[in-house]
């Protein structure tokens, strides 16, 4: 890894350059290009099965990416076929990153407050009394302060990914990485968990939304970008790729998502 | 007759209640409680050197459960204490069956605790990576207390079994409950109730573990729904 390699090409927190990733036979990113200036939301939109959890994915590297760049925050990592990764370099690079995951994935055996302790302790060393306060600001934030004791088991779907973005907050991450966040939503809960969002985009959090929700990305993206067969077909401004596109793959997407 | 046959059955029984009693406490118990809490670490080492990516270790491990899991104890607890001797390691029995015991538990509990881990969602590493923890942190704070909970119920029946299994102890001249119990109906010539009485007291023991066992399931069954 080119850890001295800084990546300071404007204001861009994130950048791709061809970027592959495949799982055994299958090729999923075929040569990926992006690139994210900080404080700023992308949408990822795109059809099933198209590559947009696995680019995400590479991105805090859950998945390690056969070939490209990932330039994220201060760090860039430069990865081909013979690159072997040591864990304190993932970890180091990872670190950078929060994600936010479609099932929430909160830890069972801890309450929504130890939720967002847990990673300021064991990761960052914070004292207990710094965590909980820390933890208790951002449960605060997403409108949770009084279901703090509460556990998992005990909070509602809507309740729980806030209490998930929380935690992914508590370890200020320079970037969000959000997976269909509201896609195991009952329709009446999400939209308090995009109204979180919304929320932290204007606040200036650098986002990376993969969503099915096209009023959220009208809203509140900077950059829509529609993938599809591992490649980034098109990518604009939400204007231009959801009301103004002519390109026939995402006009069909499009159509799809509005029918349902 | 019938009564005096009685009065002397009750008069055995309540003569050799407390020796046999004493015998459980003195070896049964600290035999069961000793072979689990080191077959327990063991088990946990086990286990983990199992999940570890350090191929000899995986090897070595998996060697140990083999051997252990698919040769029974008494064979075991017959290599250990009789057979050692012709190779010159000569142990007392206790010791013999703390070895045997310990090693024979930490096999059949390390695949509890190895399932118990493996069963606990991907999803719960992955949050756990994800706020940046190490595979190291990730077990110890957030696999291993989700997995402790799902491997409670059957280790928790395994130590009840400890309880009885350490009767075969008495095969190596370890004189406790069984084999105390053994000896009075040998010399009194009522083994029908002995035995009764025997298997009495190992309930009493194992109902009192059980109580045991409820109460830890109670207190790291923190955030289930019930
Ligand atoms: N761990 C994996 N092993 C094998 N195939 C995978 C794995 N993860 C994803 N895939 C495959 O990669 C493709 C893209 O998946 P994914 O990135 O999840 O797409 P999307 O999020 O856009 O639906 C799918 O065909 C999926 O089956
Ligand atoms: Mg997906």
């Amino acid at each position: 890894m080119d850890a001295g390699l800084l990546n300071k090409r404007g204001s861009s927190m994130i950048n791709i350059q061809n970027l592959y990733k495949r799982f055994d036979k299958l090729e999923v990113l075929k040569g990926i290009d992006l690139s994210i200036e900080k404080g700023k939301t992308a949408v990822i939109i795109g059809p099933s099965g198209s590559g947009k959890t696995t680019l995400l994915r590479c991105l805090n590297l859950l998945e390690i990416p056969d070939q490209g760049t990932i330039a994220l925050g201060k760090q860039t990592l430069k990865i081909t076929e013979s690159t072997k990764l040591k864990q304190a370099e993932i970890v180091a690079f990872r670190k950078q990153t929060g994600m936010v995951f479609q099932g929430y994935n909160l830890f069972p055996h801890l309450t929504a407050l130890e939720n967002v302790m847990e990673g300021q302790i064991t990761v960052l060393r914070r004292s207990k009394e710094a965590a909980r306060e820390k933890a208790m600001s951002l449960l605060e934030k997403v409108g949770l302060k009084d279901r703090a004791e509460m556990y998992p088991f005990q909070l509602s779907g809507g309740q729980q990914q806030r209490v998930g973005i929380a935690r992914a907050m508590a370890m200020d991450p320079e970037v969000l990485l959000f997976d269909e966040p509201t896609s195991a939503l009952d329709p009446e809960l999400v939209g308090e968990v995009l109204k979180v969002m919304k929320d932290l985009s204007r606040e200036g959090m650098t986002m990376v939304v993969v969503t099915h929700e096209m009023k959220f990305a009208s809203e509140a993206a900077d950059q829509v970008i529609f993938m599809d067969g591992g490649v980034v077909v098109e990518k604009g401004t939400p204007n231009e790729v959801i009301n103004e596109t002519k390109n026939p793959r995402t006009l069909q997407f499009l159509n799809k998502v509005a029918e349902r | 007759m019938f009564g005096e046959r009685t009065d002397r059955i009750i008069g055995i029984l309540s003569d050799s209640f407390f020796p046999i009693l004493k015998a459980g406490l003195q070896f049964t118990i600290p035999l069961t409680l000793i072979t689990f809490a080191l077959g327990l670490i063991l088990a946990f080492f086990t286990a983990v050197a199992r999940l570890s990516a350090f191929k000899p270790l995986v090897l070595l491990t998996r060697f140990y459960v083999w051997i252990f899991r698919g040769t029974p104890l008494l064979v075991q607890l017959f290599i250990i204490f009789y057979g050692l001797p012709s190779v010159g390691i000569t142990l007392n029995p206790f010791p013999a069956a703390v070895i045997v015991f310990t090693l024979n538990k930490g096999a059949y509990s390390s695949e509890i605790i190895r399932a118990a881990i493996l069963s606990i969602p991907k999803g719960q590493w992955e949050a756990a990576y994800s706020i940046g923890m190490t595979k190291a942190q990730a077990l110890r704070r957030v696999i291993l207390p989700q997995a402790i909970r799902v491997s409670l119920p059957p280790l928790g029946n395994s130590f009840i079994s400890l309880v009885k299994d350490t009767s075969l102890a008495a095969t190596i001249t370890v004189t406790e409950l069984f084999q105390k119990g053994q000896q009075i109906a040998a010399v009194t010539y009522e083994p029908l109730w002995l035995y009764i009485e025997v298997a009495f007291i190992y309930l009493i023991f194992s109902t009192i573990l059980s109580y045991l066992q409820d109460k830890l399931e109670i207190r790291y069954g923190r955030g289930i729904a019930k």
